[in-house]
């Protein structure tokens, strides 16, 4: 039942990759602060940066402004550049301000910038201070979202490495489930695995602080997102085992990805087939129905998420698309080997980024369908492309079986659109 | 250091951005790290442009730091100048690439391009996105504008208009038509729409229109010293400052500048007997100085509000801001601390806001209605629809943008008058707006009576009785506020400790008009 065989023709995980260096049009990591902090509850993310970092989060963010959201930034100004005002003192007195007007805050993350890399301001340091003058009520912790060393998803990666350090010991054999997901999609997540009898789960990110995250020897972990290579390397560190398995976007990754964890924990093939057997067919029958006006087409990916990969796999072997080229920021071959292991050969799989160069080849092929960010979007539309921008493919619930429809459909319904429209004079 | 939630304006170097996206045959050249590609999307996204903008980031890495940063910027340069063949390009650093000191200017320079290159100094540190627009429109006009005879006939240029403008496409058209009705045709517009070449015309034309003060002055006082070019200082938005403009207009050229007026609808719709219900709503205006100042004198003078506190978010535009404020009697606000705007509204419970995109939001939490009137704006208000502020139809449209928020008039009578009724009641909102999501029914928890509600009044406590806060909440929302605000003055002002039915209603008799 669980088909996983790799294509006939092979599949991507040793093709060569186009590895090119030039203008990046990507976010920096600072932007997964706008999904981080509606996750994390009692959590605040204090950037220290420059006006353009707050311009940056609340025009990424611009669609969804909260009346006071749990991040901002504290600006650096010239006193603080030239030396005329301690850095350190100045950040002490905004967080006390911050901590005294928001009491529910229970973690503080400061997060680093470019400028604040650049002019070394020791986060870390600040951070050790800060939780010792705010304990036990606050913790604090420190990580760079920064450009300079973060590409957009990579900036979850850093926080949720951060935090792996001072999570609890344990020797319990226990399943850590890592990466930010929307509440909805955790909570069927966890029902999928408790039906097949694992509930000894831990959330990385928990909700709260105060929930019971531990890791140890015993723990293993599986990554719910394909970008989380920094936190994997922590928990390995920690002693932790990582389940490697495609990730779960359509019904195959969902299903292998459940697999993966099944087998750890001894599930039987029966258990797994009554469990999942129902929500499949409903994946299978979601995807049916929008895969049809994808069936056939292309698709050329431009770096963006690092979801890249795994979405390619799903359009290609789920949807029946052909892909073009698949770009990614960075490729872990730990992380993404299971998926490039299933999509088929063929695609260009690049890393990194020249955006003019990788333009030109996009306008040559002229795909079907072009993945790409905000800035090209619209460009590439007023080209004749058709266009699916790749932040929505963050900021939607897209994992497992019940949002597997939902993910094909953020992919055919700008096909759909663009056969739907008809403005020319009738004759 | 200072924490910041929202910032009505970016840094410089987007200031920047602004006036070479809305260029042709401009490129900038940004010496700028991974990430700061962001912009981009202001004008892809939010402005719905079509095009990439003409600008090409470094994107150096950690890595690069210790290497050799200025050798990848100017890589990055000679890339630009071959694939875009630009007529001329700006370079410049954004704020981490200030701070590694390459100096973007003096590596351009050396390269020996062929084509003018315009270095910008923008302080990252301590200025922001209108000084970065007016500063490097100021930056390119000096550089390209060449000495010239006039042109025979009378023109003039257009000064100021930008990307990301507040309505500024449409505001061109609208400019350069009523301009041709006075018998003065226009020249150049700038920087919106021109080219180096057209830069370097400028100085034909016998004067300047100055749109957009914000991001043309600089520009507008160096081409009134050097090539002799007075400018406007009246921005036309308005029916009264529209007028004004005309005079100025024949003021500079010596033409007798007879406008058409006949499209000019606003001043009867303000006239007719629909509008009596407008008069004397409080407004609060914020936004950048050109359009408060401009708001404040239509909501005044030809709409019929009361205008109880003005501020804008640019510091280049205090002053005038502070002197109109006196001019009206009330305090200015000048910040750029979105939360201090939030409390100051609160704190004066206006009828209405005009304000920008972040007014909106603190509007929809408080409930009260708000007319976006300024930049910072998001997508929904760069409309497919003409839609200028300027001139006539500008004044008709602003008509119709500042009463769409609120109840009409016949509806706020009779939501007055049937306020116990189970379906025609406030909470749905403006009937022409559509309904509002139909709530769950609530539970009824009963309220805590024991305790009369408190409120702190500088000093005094102020105690509202069950029977007037009851009361207090049949009244209309979008007159609750002052109501409730009336009321309290009244109560302190008589040196009372508890506001009754009683009290409300003297409130009312007292403030009635």
């Amino acid at each position: 039942m669980n088909d996983l065989t790799p294509p006939i023709g092979g599949g991507c995980r040793t093709a060569p990759v186009l590895k090119q260096r030039g203008q990046r049009e990507v976010f920096c990591g600072l932007t997964g602060i706008i999904w981080l902090h509606r996750k994390m509850q009692d959590a605040f993310f204090l950037v220290v940066g420059s006006r353009t970092c707050a311009h940056l989060l609340q025009s990424a963010a611009g669609v969804m402004i909260f009346a006071e959201p749990r991040f901002g930034t504290a600006i650096l100004e010239e006193t603080d550049l030239a030396g005329m005002a301690d850095a350190h003192t100045e950040l002490d007195r905004e967080v006390a301000r911050l901590l005294s007007r928001r009491p529910d805050i229970r973690q503080l993350f400061l997060v680093g910038s470019c400028p604040s890399e650049v002019i070394k301001i020791d986060l870390a340091r600040a951070a050790e201070r800060l939780s010792q003058v705010h304990a036990p009520h606050v913790r604090v912790l420190n990580y760079s979202g920064s450009g300079i060393e973060t590409t957009f998803t990579q900036g979850e990666d850093a926080c949720l490495a951060s935090m792996v350090p001072v999570l609890k010991d344990t020797t319990a054999r226990e399943l850590l489930l890592v990466g930010a997901l929307p509440d909805v999609v955790e909570d069927q997540m966890l029902a999928l695995l408790g039906e097949m009898g694992i509930d000894n789960i831990r959330l990385l990110p928990a909700r709260r602080i105060d929930d019971t995250t531990a890791v140890g020897p015993n723990t293993v972990f599986a990554l719910t997102q394909p970008f989380l290579g920094d936190t994997h390397a922590e928990l390995e560190r920690r002693g932790a085992r990582h389940i490697a398995a495609p990730f779960p976007f359509g019904d195959e990754g969902t299903t292998a990805w459940l697999q993966a964890i099944a087998t750890e924990f001894g599930v039987s093939d029966d258990v797994f087939d009554r469990v999942t057997a129902a929500p499949r067919a409903r994946a299978r029958k979601a995807i049916a129905q929008a895969a049809e006006v994808l069936r056939g087409k292309s698709v050329f990916f431009f770096p963006d998420s690092q979801l890249e990969i795994p979405l390619a796999r799903f359009l290609t072997r789920e949807c029946g698309m052909t892909a073009i080229e698949v770009g990614s920021p960075y490729i872990h071959d730990a992380l993404h080997g299971p998926d490039l292991d299933l999509l088929p050969a063929g695609p260009q799989i690049s890393e990194g980024q020249d955006v003019d160069l990788q333009l030109d080849r996009a306008r040559a092929a002229r795909p079907d369908l072009t993945v790409c960010g905000l800035g090209l979007a619209n460009p590439l539309e007023a080209e004749g492309l058709t266009t699916k921008w790749a932040i929505e493919l963050v900021f939607t619930p897209v994992h497992f079986y019940e949002q597997a429809g939902d993910l094909a459909g953020l992919f055919s319904r700008p096909v759909r659109r663009k056969s739907l429209l008809r403005m020319e004079a009738a004759e | 250091m200072k924490l910041t939630v929202w910032t009505y304006e970016g840094p410089p170097h987007v200031g920047a951005m602004r006036v070479a996206t809305c260029m042709k045959g401009l490129h900038y050249v940004l010496h700028a790290p991974q990430g700061d590609t962001y912009a981009d999307l202001l004008f892809t996204m939010i402005e719905r442009r079509n095009h990439r903008p003409p600008v090409t980031y470094t994107t150096f890495q950690a890595r690069d730091l210790g290497s050799d940063t200025a050798t990848l910027f100017k890589t990055a340069c000679q890339d630009a100048v071959d694939r875009f063949a630009p007529e001329a390009i700006i370079v410049g650093a954004s704020c981490t690439a200030e701070l590694i000191q390459d100096d973007p200017a003096g590596l351009a320079e050396t390269m020996g391009l062929d084509i003018p290159v315009i270095p910008l100094e923008l302080p990252s540190y301590s200025r922001k996105e209108n000084f970065g627009a007016d500063e490097t429109f100021y930056q390119i006009v000096r550089t390209l504008a060449a000495p010239q005879e006039r042109t025979s006939h009378v023109t003039c240029n257009i000064l100021g208009p930008t990307a990301l403008g507040f309505r500024a496409r449409d505001d061109i058209e609208e400019l350069t038509g009523l301009l041709y009705d006075l018998g003065v045709s226009v020249n150049v517009v700038a920087p919106f729409g021109a080219t180096p070449t057209d830069i370097a015309n400028l100085p034909a034309a016998h004067f300047n229109v100055l749109l957009t003060p914000e991001t043309g002055e600089a520009a507008a006082r160096w081409l009134e010293k050097t090539h002799g070019q007075p400018f406007t200082k009246i921005v036309p938005i308005g029916v009264g400052a529209t007028r004004d403009f005309i005079a100025e207009v024949a003021t500079i050229t010596g033409l007798p500048c007879q406008p058409d007026e006949s499209r000019l609808r606003m001043p009867w719709w303000s006239r007719s007997v629909d509008s009596t219900y407008l008069t004397g709503k409080r407004v609060f205006i914020f936004g950048d100085g050109t359009h408060v100042a401009a708001h404040a004198r239509i909501a005044r003078d030809e709409m019929g509000f009361e205008v109880v506190g003005i501020g804008c978010y640019n510091r280049e535009m205090a002053r005038p801001i502070r002197a109109l404020a006196r001019d009206y009697g009330v305090d200015a606000l000048i910040t750029d601390d979105y939360l201090e705007v939030e409390a100051a509204i609160e704190a004066l419970s206006p009828e209405m806001i005009l304000g920008t995109q972040m007014e909106r939001h603190i509007g929809k939490r408080l409930g009260i209605p708000c007319a976006v009137i300024s930049a910072p704006v998001h997508v929904q208000d760069f409309p497919a629809r003409y839609s200028p502020q300027v001139g006539f139809e500008g004044a008709n449209v602003i008509f119709d943008t500042l009463i769409h928020p609120l109840v009409m008039g016949l509806e706020e009578h009779l939501l007055t008058m049937f306020r116990d009724d189970f379906e025609f009641h406030d909470e749905n909102g403006p009937s022409h707006h559509g309904g509002p999501a139909p709530r769950p029914p609530q539970a009824d928890t009963p309220r805590d009576i024991s305790e009369p509600k408190k409120v702190e009044t500088g000093g005094d406590v102020l105690v509202w009785l069950a029977d007037a806060e009851k009361e207090l909440k049949k009244i209309p929302f979008f007159v609750r506020g002052k109501a409730r605000r009336n009321t309290e003055t009244f109560a302190t002002e008589k040196g009372l400790a508890e506001i009754s039915l009683e009290t409300l209603y003297e409130a009312k008799a007292h403030y009635a008009r």
